[in-house]
């Protein structure tokens, strides 16, 4: 990628002009084909006909040269680089961390940043793979609330980034991507950095990004630059993109007369329901007899918690956690299953990713993947909706899912829009319904209880199997952490839901969603930027690791343990794709079929052994303290005990432990 | 598998009066391997405990179902759980099944376990 030439003291925008002028006289002495005298309306030629002239001149010898030789070497340059005003412009916006694999299109800015930035605000933190690096940046951001930069080289890096783009987009998450690019065809250098550029690196993620960019100056890219901050750190918030021309980052600045400036970021503010659809929606809810509130990623901050409480309260309304984010305490009574939906006489769903999967059923029951579609809730119910994503729906990727009919619809953020709706519910319940709105509250409390009688004994059932209960594994891990400012970075794979529905979710931290595209792969490096993030607050991260999930991009293992990372990974390795497992038979019986096992326990394809894969060690070779295989439930509780040690002392761990499916 | 409870009380009726006369002389041992080798054990868990994402939280495991609704739901199941026809599981093999479900042990008193105390 080394350019063998400068530029010329021209600078970029001159040199457009001077291409202008050029394609103007070209157009000048442009030879008119011959067809062309030949037709009717063009008078007979008075003097006898010249010689016929070829259609195309030969080039002179000097544009031969130009075409065909070793372009001319041109006097270099000299001044501050484009590249440190553009660390200038990165310092600006206060961005603690830039987790990244290196690589030769952005190497200006990398130099930069490490020897002009001083390798602060960022800090560059080595990574093995793009995706990784954009998981890691992903899960950062769900517990600091600030985004990431991430650097990609153009094409291949940016591919190897795009999955987790795309996670982040459908979790709305923001991740500041940059994509080196060496756009200039006649001067970057031949064979693989070609290989590696591209008229236009974005549109390979522009469907599942909020904005993107390609500057072309350098005052350009302070403005591009803070412009996809503010994009991005706006609800709903979203990954965002920039194409870097690997010349505008080596090139000096060049004095065209003016003075280059960074512009100031000022966030903006969330969008807010208008108000007479506030207005409706509270009087829907304060009349209803049974309302429920249904939320996902309702709750961006925790003042989110304790807003949707004071909702709940008010209303003395049960609360359906989706999970997309830690929303609603798992202690309070009004925290209730989803099967109360089909009791709802009103629902207000808030910040869902699918509104319809919330009020319809889908059953996958034959062998032609139609299905059946049938209603959860009775005729009439009110439909209420919240949903800040609606402003930035896109047409290709179908993360918006089937179209929902509501009632009253509301583009705005939910957790914006909480005040005035807390404040208009509380002015709009009549005082003859407010007893009977208490006696609602006491009836779930008491479903509240029963309920967690239940899941404890369900969690008993097959407490001292081999392999390990998922119960089991959550348990014994709770059990290890509970006196800790614990927070729960991960749980990829599925445990049957057990840290839900057994640990006391109360803080924001406790719980961050899942991917949101429900690409495997976010786990292990989402685990690791969150724990980054609650290592600078002081406290412990664990995460539930599945086994398919963490071989997607292992060496982030890697990454966490270069940077000190302190993480409790505990796996739950059920030795197998088990989603997948799973499909593979109901298509085998829908079709009458035994399914293929080969000399595996899962229809072939979908197993994760023979060899089983030894965990611990692969992360013991990264710099992890590790133990495995444990497959004997009595041997758990001390292993985890032996981990959370290590990680309290900085380093991270992992558990390799064998787990039943699900 | 969710069974309907109609369907589930005229099996429990059937059930006494048929005495599970199938199951009975069904092997335990051999269920165990049918179990896992026809992959009841991927949404059901390797004991039969079930899970709320995967069963709909049903246990099979001890389960109190007579055998004649069991294997009338297993062969014509039309909601989550696919359908295992004769084609692909015979009846001896359900069977087996059956009487491998019945002998996994039961779970202990979840007060007996200190992590599931209040």
């Amino acid at each position: 990628m080394a350019r063998e030439h400068t530029r010329s003291k021209i600078n970029r925008r001159n040199f457009l002009a001077g291409v202008a002028v050029a394609g103007a006289a070209g157009t000048a002495t442009t030879v008119m084909p011959q067809g062309a005298a030949g037709s009717a309306t063009t008078a007979p030629p008075i003097d006898p006909a010249p010689a016929p002239r070829p259609s195309a001149l030969p080039p002179t010898a000097k544009i031969a040269a130009a075409e065909a030789g070793t372009p001319q070497e041109i006097k270099r340059e000299t001044g501050k680089p484009g590249s440190d005003f553009m660390v200038d412009v990165i310092k600006s916006l206060d961005i603690k961390y830039m987790p990244c694999n290196p690589a030769s299109s952005f190497r200006a800015l990398h130099e930069s940043l490490i020897d002009y930035g001083g390798n602060k605000q960022p800090e560059f933190l080595t990574c093995m793979h793009e995706e990784s690096a954009v998981g890691m940046a992903h899960g950062y951001f769900k517990i600091a609330g600030k985004p990431l930069l991430t650097l990609v080289h153009g094409t291949v890096g940016l591919q190897h980034a795009a999955m987790g783009i795309y996670n982040a987009w459908c979790d709305r998450v923001p991740v500041i991507v940059v994509g080196g690019n060496d756009m200039d065809a006649a001067h970057r250098p031949p064979g693989v950095p070609t290989f590696h550029s591209a008229q236009d690196i974005n549109a390979l993620v522009r469907d599942f990004t909020k904005w993107d960019d390609t500057p072309v100056s350098a005052q350009h890219f302070a403005q591009s630059f803070v412009r996809m901050y503010k994009i991005a750190t706006t609800p709903p918030y979203g990954p965002v993109m920039m194409s870097l021309d690997a010349g505008l980052q080596q090139e000096p600045i060049h004095d065209i007369g003016e003075k280059l400036y960074i512009p100031r970021f000022v966030p903006s503010s969330p969008p807010q329901g208008d108000t007479g659809a506030v207005k409706e929606a509270a009087r829907l809810l304060s009349l209803a007899e049974r309302p429920v509130i249904v939320v996902d990623r309702a709750a961006r901050t925790p003042n989110g918690i304790k807003l949707l409480v004071e909702l709940a309260e008010s209303l003395q309304a049960p609360v359906v956690d989706m999970g997309g984010r830690m929303n609603f305490p798992k202690t309070h009574y009004l925290n209730r299953p989803p099967n109360v939906i089909g009791q709802a006489d009103v629902i207000i769903g808030m910040e869902l990713s699918d509104f319809w999967g919330v009020v319809n059923g889908y059953v996958d029951n034959d062998a032609h993947g139609i299905g059946v579609n049938e209603s959860k809730i009775k005729a009439g119910t009110k439909l209420i909706s919240i949903n800040s994503v609606e402003l930035i729906t896109k047409s290709n990727y179908q993360d918006f899912q089937r179209f929902q009919v509501v009632d009253v619809s509301m583009p705005a953020d939910a957790e914006a829009t909480l005040p005035a709706l807390i404040e208009a519910v509380k002015a709009a319940i009549p005082n003859d319904k407010k007893a009977a709105i208490a006696q609602r509250g006491e009836a779930i409390r008491k479903a509240y209880a029963t309920g967690r009688e239940n899941v404890k004994r369900a969690a008993a059932i097959a407490w001292d199997a081999s392999p390990i209960s998922t119960a089991r594994l959550v348990m014994e891990t709770w059990a290890q952490i509970k006196d800790l400012d614990w927070s729960l970075v991960a749980s990829e794979g599925n445990v049957s839901n057990w840290p839900q529905r057994l640990w006391p979710f109360e803080k924001h931290h406790h719980w961050l969603g899942r991917s949101g595209g429900y690409g495997v792969g976010y786990g292990a490096p989402a685990s690791i930027g969150a724990a980054l993030a609650n290592r600078d607050l002081g406290r412990f991260s664990v995460s539930i690791q599945s086994d398919g999930d963490l071989m997607y991009a292992p060496g982030v293992l890697w990454t966490a343990a270069r940077h000190k990372i302190p993480l409790l990974a505990v796996m739950h390795n059920n030795r197998g794709y088990h989603q997948e497992v799973m499909h593979i038979q109901r298509l085998a019986n829908f079709r009458d079929r035994v399914a293929y096992l080969g000399n595996d326990m899962a229809p072939l394809g979908t197993s994760i052994q023979n060899p089983d894969i030894e965990y611990h060690k692969l992360a013991e070779s990264m710099g992890w303290w590790a133990k495995g295989p444990i497959k004997d439930p009595a041997d758990l509780g001390p292993a985890i005990k032996e981990a959370v040690a290590v990680v309290k002392s900085g380093q991270p761990a992992l558990l390799n432990v064998w787990t039943q499916p699900r | 598998m969710r069974i309907p409870i109609r369907v589930a009380l005229a099996g429990i009726v059937a059930g006494l009066v048929l005495a599970n006369g199938a199951a009975l002389a069904a092997s335990a041992e051999n269920g165990k391997t049918a179990y896992v080798k026809n992959g009841c054990w991927q949404c059901h868990g390797l004991l039969g405990q079930g899970s709320v994402v995967t069963s709909n939280g049903t246990v099979l495991a001890n389960s109190q179902l007579p055998f004649d609704v069991f294997k009338n739901f297993v062969r014509s199941s039309n909601r989550a759980m696919p359908p295992y026809r004769e084609a692909i599981l015979s009846d001896a093999d359900l069977a087996d099944i059956y009487a491998y479900l019945q002998s996994v042990p039961k779970p202990p008193d979840v007060n007996s376990i200190p992590l599931l105390k209040p």
